[in-house]
């Protein structure tokens, strides 16, 4: 008469799962910090060009980002084939570049004001032209800083 | 059977279903962002009332038309070898005021690389993917000289430094005195090799 039973042969124990909230937690965490919400939802064709030579932008406090590219396949009707600028959540027109940075820079703390770089997110087909009208829009604001946002790669691609 | 003693214990069973629920959300929802990129200053609008007389020798022209051909002192080159020449014009050190540069000393070419302007101009039609390509590869001339005077120097990389400057971290890590010598440090190198870059208005 055993107190114990014995078990079965040949059943494996089952793996305690107790610790697995504590590992999804630990994920969870990790992308709730890194996650940077997107503020606006991009409507037009934005593949960046390589570089190689880049330099990191630090401090998403004092960037301005300007979108241009190729309205996207739903945008294509009302918009045309036409590479158009984006500014938050709308297309704009060239002359509304200025005011656009102008209200975003008063919209930053008054320390970082003077510290604003423009970030140009700007598709890979698009035009020079435009891209010089928007720059002579951003030196009549005295919007000098700008960056052009670049995924690392080899340039060379670009060309193709 | 009355109850002894505190409240009944909560499942933690669904933990795990609701960490994963947030989980999910959070890795659909993440873009983990690019921002890097080229760093570029633009003139200040104001006219400068009587422009000082630059000799050509000391303008290095770059010309890109709609189909990204490129036109650098008026000879068609590839792309490819626009970086190399590059480097040979702003290290060229005509004049022999430039103890450090190592070029070829032509008369004919840049004086001295505080005076060596590069002068790029873009047809409106121009892709922007090309002209990355050639703003990267004018930037990748400049710190190719700048890390080799860095490394002559500090015998570290110019772009590590300024990688190092840029770093919000290293503020904190540094002593003043450490961060102000590395902001020394880079300015001396951008004064070796100070970045001139003019863009004409396209037409």
């Amino acid at each position: 008469m055993s107190k114990f039973k014995k078990k079965k042969e040949g059943e494996l124990p089952a793996v305690s799962t107790a610790s697995l909230p504590d590992i999804v937690f630990m994920l969870l965490f990790f992308f709730m910090t890194v996650t940077v919400m997107k503020d606006s939802s991009l409507k037009v064709e934005n593949t960046l060009p390589n570089a190689n030579e880049i330099k990191k932008l630090e401090k998403k406090d004092r960037i301005v980002y300007i979108y241009v590219g190729k309205p996207t396949k739903e945008y294509e009707k009302t918009f045309g084939k036409e590479s158009k600028i984006q500014l938050n959540d709308k297309f704009a027109d060239v002359s509304e570049v200025g005011s656009y940075i102008l209200s975003e820079i008063a919209k930053k703390p008054q320390e970082l004001q003077d510290k604003i770089t423009t970030a140009l997110k700007v598709d890979r087909e698009a035009n020079m032209g435009l891209i010089s009208d928007i720059k002579q829009e951003l030196r009549k604001v005295n919007a000098l800083k700008i960056n052009y946002t670049t995924n690392e790669g080899d340039a060379f691609t670009n060309l193709k | 059977m009355a109850r002894r003693g505190g409240a009944p214990e909560v499942s933690a069973g669904s933990m795990a279903d609701i960490a994963f629920l947030l989980l999910i959300f959070f890795l659909v929802t993440t873009t983990i962002e690019t921002s890097a990129g080229l760093d570029r200053k633009l003139p200040p609008m104001e006219e400068i009332l009587d422009p000082p007389v630059i000799k050509q020798k000391n303008i290095f022209t770059v010309v890109i038309n709609r189909e990204g051909q490129l036109l650098v002192e008026d000879e068609l080159i590839n792309v490819k070898d626009l970086k190399a020449k590059a480097i040979a014009f702003l290290d060229n050190g005509g004049d022999g005021t430039c103890a450090y540069c190592k070029g070829a000393k032509d008369a004919e070419s840049s004086d001295n690389p505080a005076k060596a302007i590069i002068s790029l101009k873009n047809d409106r039609e121009t892709k922007y993917g090309t002209y990355v390509t050639i703003q990267n590869e004018l930037v990748g001339a400049y710190n190719e000289l700048r890390n080799r005077e860095a490394m002559r120097l500090f015998k570290t990389k110019f772009t590590d430094l300024d990688a190092e400057y840029t770093n919000p971290e290293t503020k904190d890590k540094l002593s003043e005195e450490a961060y102000e010598k590395l902001k020394e440090k880079i300015k001396r190198i951008q004064q070796l090799f100070p970045l001139i870059l003019s863009e004409a208005e396209t037409n």
